[in-house]
């Protein structure tokens, strides 16, 4: 039977996406930064990289075995999982306790919710807190050139300065994916152009975080400094992958206005106010919980309901 | 079997005041980070229970109805000053750890919740076992709890060290321990995970058709109870088995909603 004269009810799909060809695409998007982490901070970013890439895989497989449900890896989303979650690590970080992160990713935060699409929380993030909060030690020490140094928001935070161009080159310490913004943009433009994701969530989560830094950072109206925050640290990497995950972001652009705002409000909390000198991956997971509330109030009145007359 | 030892059964198995019947979870979430102090809350709450639900049931016909819960209230606040003073004066450190949990048994709701569905129903000496058995219940469930978190997040089990800790300092190897498992995050992953292998187990079990319907925390047979006609769970262990087996939630609630939805559109 040739694809014409399949009918059904409305609506008609006629997009040719699949799960597995915007999967693809996020990860050729999130490549430069991968090959630059590798680069920059040497084979054991590659390890990392290759071991929590098939720790998800694995754990995804594994999982769908045992409960006897529908083989879902070849939809690439534990991949991009994978991913993330090794461009989200500290290059120094021990291979072993990245397989540990990456079943956590995968098992507690999206497969026992339901898997793909069902997840509340963007799993790379949920494995990366968790990470963050067991092994504290390992997860605060960035090494460069063999030698442990503190990182560009870190010395921000202590009062220092920072090259803004090696920020952009992404020759200083960092997590594996973070440190080069020109990869990253690159990758983000990849992904626009080809309709994956909508610049409303990086956007609005990047103006408010501007106005934010311009108002309560400490240092006034100084575009350097607002730079070296923007780029310093993974807010570029999860302004353009992370916020923007389908499953763990409001689906209309109102909600995506509000939820950048709340994005960009949080991370300057969390950097200015709190403890420590990074804040995406807290705020952007704390934003996932709200996105239910933000749909809510975000939701499109239907044609001809409500209004004034 | 004996109406006693149902009882114990009851509190221990059956009815688990943690796993099945969800109570008392402030004290479950909060003082579990190692077994120890598990044990020591799950028996203070033991005794406290048992007590309560003793004099509670022997009290039973003489407070008025309308009154009950103050009543219940002011008898279990004794227990738990005494059990207080007892603990504090006999073993301190654990006092020192279980803190503020102690007096906060007072408003422990499987305590409240037995006083009023068994001990104000029955006599002394069943809801003495009662209160035994679902004290006996929680303490198991806390101290699972207790253990595990502790095994994963220290490397301990009741305060000895099982896993040499790796020391990143002098490149010693052993086991890293998952921090989170002591903070407050590990006390929701591990009851979660817990009583999702739990429900599976008793899933299986209904489906064997071994079980018919968990009961709801109601004492008694359901035939004497004067609820039963308005009880679910009455009128499912009324029916014959086999209706009785899988009421699927979810079907169960589907037209209702979709009820209401039509009523909106409208």
């Amino acid at each position: 039977m040739s694809e014409l004269l399949h009918v059904s009810s409305s609506p008609h799909v006629r997009s040719k996406d699949t799960t597995q060809k915007i999967m693809l695409y996020v990860v050729i998007s999130l490549l430069p930064a991968a090959c630059f982490g590798v680069y920059n901070f040497g084979m054991q970013a590659l390890v990392l990289i290759l071991v929590t890439i098939a720790s998800c895989v694995l754990s995804e497989y594994v999982f769908n075995m045992i409960t006897k449900r529908k083989q879902t890896i070849q939809d690439l989303s534990a991949v991009v999982t994978g991913l993330l979650l090794a461009l989200n690590l500290p290059p120094a970080f021990p291979w072993y306790l990245a397989i540990v992160g990456g079943i956590f990713a995968i098992i507690v935060v999206k497969m026992v919710f339901g898997g793909l699409g069902q997840n509340f929380m963007n799993p790379a993030l949920g494995a990366r807190c968790f990470l963050l909060i067991s092994f504290t030690g390992y997860m605060t020490n960035f090494t460069y050139d063999g030698e442990s140094v503190a990182t560009p928001l870190a010395l921000l935070k202590a009062g220092e300065s920072v090259k803004t161009m090696d920020l952009f080159m992404g020759t200083t310490a960092g997590t594996i994916g973070e440190t080069c913004v020109i990869a990253l943009l690159a990758g983000a433009i990849f992904l626009i152009l080809m309709g994956v994701i909508q610049i409303t969530i990086p956007a609005s989560y990047i103006i408010t975080f501007a106005i934010f830094t311009f108002l309560f950072g400490g240092h006034g109206f100084d575009m350097t400094f607002l730079v070296a925050e923007l780029c310093g640290g993974g807010l570029m990497l999860g302004a353009f992958f992370m916020a923007t995950d389908y499953a763990t972001s409001p689906i209309t652009t109102n909600g995506r206005i509000i939820f950048g705002i709340c994005l960009g409000i949080l991370t300057g909390v969390f950097r200015f106010y709190g403890a420590s000198a990074e804040g995406v991956s807290y705020a952007i997971i704390f934003s996932n919980l709200l996105v239910p509330l933000i749909e809510r109030v975000s939701r499109p009145k239907a044609f001809g309901k409500g209004g004034k007359a | 079997m004996n109406k006693c030892t149902e009882r114990l059964y009851n509190g221990i198995i059956k009815e688990n005041p943690t796993f099945v019947l969800m109570l008392g979870m402030c004290p479950t979430l909060a003082v579990t980070t190692s077994a120890i102090n598990g044990i020591g809350m799950g028996l203070s709450t033991t005794v406290v229970l048992a007590l309560s639900n003793l004099l509670i049931s022997i009290l039973r016909n003489m407070i008025p109805d309308r009154v009950r819960v103050p009543s219940f209230i002011v008898v279990v606040a004794s227990f738990v000053t005494m059990v207080e003073f007892l603990v504090k004066g006999f073993v301190p450190s654990l006092y020192a750890s279980l803190g503020i949990y102690i007096p906060l048994i007072v408003v422990n709701c499987i305590i409240l919740g037995r006083a009023e569905s068994y001990a104000s129903k029955n006599g002394p000496l069943p809801s003495l076992f009662d209160g035994i058995g679902m004290g006996l219940g929680f303490t198991c469930s806390i101290t699972i709890i207790g253990a595990f978190r502790e095994f994963i997040g220290a490397g301990q089990l009741f305060g000895n060290q099982i896993l040499p800790i790796a020391d990143a300092a002098s490149g010693k190897a052993g086991y890293v321990p998952i921090t989170i498992f002591v903070l407050a995050p590990g006390a929701f992953l591990v009851l979660g995970s817990l009583t999702a292998v739990i429900n599976a187990i008793n899933n299986k079990k209904k489906a064997a058709g071994k079980a018919v319907v968990e009961a709801v925390g109601c004492g008694d047979g359901c035939a004497s109870c004067a609820s039963k006609s308005v009880c679910q769970t009455a009128n499912l262990n009324a029916a014959p088995k086999a209706e009785a087996v899988p009421v699927k939630p979810a079907e169960a609630v589907k037209p209702a909603e979709t009820a209401e939805e039509t009523k909106k559109d409208e």
